[in-house]
């Protein structure tokens, strides 16, 4: 039976209980009987890694998932939740890690327009008189004429988690809410929170990465792993250790897969004081210096976000360096097609559909970019031959059991796994690389493709390849890695070998202590 | 009395009495793509929308007698022709640009079509309002006697302007053609929206076409329009997406339109077809000063061409 919503929304934070959430995706089982609780004030944080089912479960709560199995209970009643506007009538609201704001409007329209009831004409100097009315006991400050497009990601934020306190939201979920922050600003925003949650007003359910953030303002905490339930509790109760054992499920072994022991050659790809901005102008990348050596694979840990994604793209010449420099085997590199061509370098970018290919071209197109202007794809310096280029395609389809219908078939038509091998195919099928850069190889990969991805990448290692990896996935890292290097906040914090690696170390310098 | 009595005067007030006559087409359709902008899609095909509003509006004024059911039918036709165009580009993976070049050779071909027996016979015209009773010269007088659907369109800019800033409705338009995705977000149907903005500013692009068969020129002829529907686009631009500057831009293209024709007035031919480019040249003298890979346009609709 469907109980509707209260009418009218709730003025005082509601009790939240999730009874043994089940949430599958085909046969992927993204939460596993999860059970927890929040009581009316409390600050419960929300953490695990990547892929540990964390925004699943709060997308059940905001009904954009139902899940198969379990109950979702609100002061007592087992409640169904089917869109994000139930959500809203029973006091829920959410803050998303991307921005939801209409950029051309001022914040006053943004937070007027998100507003269910707002009338159908709008009285501006009604709606300005109780929003300055609002802003007055406001945990931040932000400028109402301003339109939100001009705004810093930061202030972006404050004005996303105001929308929700205007809509006098009581359950406010916060999904990596500090992600776009300086840490002085994120302590900011918290804190105030904070302050409603002391005073009663609002419970929070913070996903998260930072330990620093955990023990700076909840209350408790639910560690989720694999989409299982990974432990609870309070946490003035826990150490970081205890946490971090449980995101990580206790100690692991450094596994080597078929690495062969070689002389290390000469560097082949080093970094010297690079520097480099996201997008939104705020430096990513602070300056990092690395030398790899032939034959030698460096992995980069890090939690996502902290400058991996623009250190890759400056190296594959998709983002310009601010200041500092690549060089390839002694001389400056510049990613350019010749110079990659040159000194053999290649790329296994991660969202390989949206960095290294063309969707809507064939897969046999696709698996060309590297040599279909050279012999034999090309004849007589100008003349591209089709046949050459399906040849070579279907030959390394065959050898990386790409599934697709034909070589002709548009490459934005495979599934994530096989864009995957065919730039694998395309990258390493040759066999003629010097260096290789790797972004998060096997993200979203099953375990065969896994483990075909793995042996290749140390396939190449053995063969005096240098090998750049960045990824998200620790087990990953200590199997091929010769190397480990931690990057927090754009710079390298810690360094270590997966011989010697303590995993709790490793954590902690992640989450950036 | 006669343009040579008044000497140089006639210029200026020969481009004054241009700038309105001439700018009301401009007015209606900027005002047409102005809505069907805002709300992220771009209708190339108000060229089309244009003649066939010229076209209907003339057709039935002969047929009914009233101009003013003239307007109303050119009103309709332009809602049919754009509930088409709306219908195209919210199919996925259309491309409105191309849906829109479709539908003005359609419009324009079919208005041609359909006006073959209409360019002869005389149908009755828009009465107009004179607001220069108190000058004694006839000059202005006449300059000063403006067309019906010119006060329309001044109407519409301000309703508009107003609808955009404190309406419910015209902000989700606003967050629409911003952001699909926030106002997704926020409950609102980007498809029904998109829907209502094409075939209302098409209906405004058919009134304008009114203008031109049933007030200035005043006549229903193939070469009636002269694509003015699609200087009406860079118009858009140039008013930065802003009804109320889509009014002053129009009068400025109408003014520009009326340089040649004031000009021999008072005796001056040389450059008489140069000077009839300048609307043409204006055009792209604003999208020359517009572009810049730099910066974007402040105030263009973000969802604007990014085919989503």
């Amino acid at each position: 039976m469907i109980i509707p919503p209260p009418s009218p929304r709730p003025q005082t934070p509601p009790l939240l209980e999730l009874v043994n959430i089940t949430k599958r995706f085909g046969s992927f089982v993204a939460n596993e009987k999860i059970s927890m609780k929040l009581p009316p004030g409390s600050f419960h944080a929300l953490i695990g890694e990547n892929g540990a089912g964390k925004s699943t479960l709060v997308k059940c709560i905001m009904g954009f998932h139902t899940a198969e199995e379990g109950d979702i209970v609100i002061d007592g009643h087992s409640r169904q939740i089917s869109s994000p506007h139930d959500a809203y009538q029973y006091g829920i609201g959410m803050v998303y890690q991307h921005f939801t704001l209409v950029p051309a409007m001022t914040v006053a329209e943004n937070l007027v327009l998100s507003n269910p009831a707002v009338p159908a004409v709008i009285n501006w100097k009604m709606e300005m008189d109780r929003l300055r009315t609002f802003m007055k006991t406001a945990p931040f400050q932000v400028d109402l004429d301003t339109p939100t497009g001009e705004l810093a990601a930061g202030q972006k934020q404050k004005v996303e988690i105001l929308k929700q306190l205007y809509l006098e939201t009581k359950l406010l979920i916060l999904d990596e809410p500090t992600s776009v922050l300086t840490p002085s600003e994120a302590d900011e925003a918290l804190g105030l929170i904070k302050s409603k949650v002391t005073a009663g007003e609002l419970s929070v359910l913070l996903i998260t990465h930072k330990f620093r953030e955990v023990f700076g303002f909840c209350d408790e905490i639910t560690v989720l792993r694999r989409g299982k339930f990974a432990g609870a509790g309070k946490v003035k109760d826990l150490t970081r250790d205890d946490i971090a054992a449980m995101m990580m499920g206790g100690q692991r072994e450094a596994r080597t897969s078929g690495k062969s022991v070689r002389e290390r050659g000469p560097v082949a790809l080093e970094l010297v004081g690079l520097h480099a901005n996201k997008d939104s102008g705020v430096e990513a990348v602070g300056g990092v210096d690395l030398a790899i050596q032939e034959g030698e694979i460096v992995g980069i840990a890090g939690v996502s976000g902290n400058g991996q994604r623009e250190l890759v793209e400056v190296i594959a010449g998709q983002r310009p360096a601010t200041s500092g420099e690549v060089r390839v085997h002694g001389e400056a590199y510049r990613s350019t097609r010749v110079e990659s061509f040159n000194h053999k370098v290649f790329l296994l970018p991660e969202e390989p559909l949206r960095n290294a290919c063309v969707p809507q071209m064939s897969v046999a197109e696709n698996i060309a970019f590297r040599n279909f202007d050279k012999p034999p794809q090309t004849r007589g310096g100008c003349f591209i031959s089709r046949k050459a280029i399906r040849g070579a395609a279907q030959e390394l389809i065959t050898r990386f059991s790409v599934k697709t219908r034909s070589t002709e078939t548009p490459i934005g038509d495979l599934s994530g796994g096989n864009v995957q091998r065919a730039v694998l195919a395309r990258e390493l099928g040759p066999g003629t690389a010097r260096v290789l850069i790797a972004a998060n190889p096997c993200f979203g990969l099953d375990f065969a493709a896994v483990e075909s991805i793995h042996n290749q990448i140390t396939e190449a290692r053995n063969r005096g390849v240098a090998v750049l990896l960045v990824s998200e996935d620790l087990d990953e890292l200590l199997k091929l890695a010769d190397r480990l290097l931690v990057i927090s906040h754009g710079e390298f914090v810690y360094e270590t070998t997966p011989a010697e690696a303590d995993i709790k170390t490793i954590g902690q310098h992640m989450a950036g202590h | 009395m006669n343009a040579e009595s008044i000497g140089w005067w006639g210029v200026p007030i020969g481009i004054l009495a241009g700038a309105i006559r001439g700018g009301t087409p401009f007015l209606l359709v900027s005002l047409g793509e102005c809505l069907t902008e805002k709300s992220g899609k771009i209708n190339l095909g108000l060229e089309g929308v244009l003649l066939m509003g010229a076209m209907t509006a003339y057709a039935i004024s002969y047929k009914s007698g009233s101009p003013w059911v003239g307007v109303m039918a050119a009103g309709i036709a332009g809602a049919v022709l754009g509930s088409i165009h709306a219908f195209l580009v919210s199919r996925p993976k259309v491309n409105d640009i191309a849906a829109g070049i479709a539908m003005l050779l359609f419009g324009t071909g079919f208005a041609f079509y359909l006006g073959k027996p209409f360019i002869q016979p005389s149908a009755p015209q828009l009465p107009g309002i004179s607001l220069g009773g108190w000058s004694h010269l006839p000059q202005i007088a006449a300059a000063l006697k403006i067309s019906p659907l010119f006060v329309l369109g001044v109407i519409i800019a301000f309703i508009m302007r107003w609808v955009f800033r404190s309406t419910r409705w015209g902000m989700q338009v606003r967050a629409v053609g911003d952001s699909p995705a926030a106002a997704r977000a926020m409950g609102v149907s980007v498809s029904k929206t998109r829907f209502i903005c094409i075939v209302a500013g098409s209906a405004m692009g058919g009134i304008g076409g009114a203008h031109l068969s049933l007030f200035y020129p005043g006549a229903w002829t193939e070469a009636i329009s002269s694509g003015q529907g699609l200087m009406a686009v860079a118009l858009v631009i140039f008013a930065r997406w802003n009804p109320v500057q889509c009014l002053w831009a129009s009068l400025l293209f109408g003014g520009a339109q009326a340089v040649g024709p004031s000009l021999q007035a008072v005796g001056i031919n040389t450059g008489y077809y140069l000077w009839n480019a300048s609307p043409y040249v204006l055009t792209l003298l604003v999208m020359i000063i517009t572009c810049s890979n730099k910066r974007t346009l402040a105030g263009a609709p973000g969802a604007l061409g990014a085919g989503s």
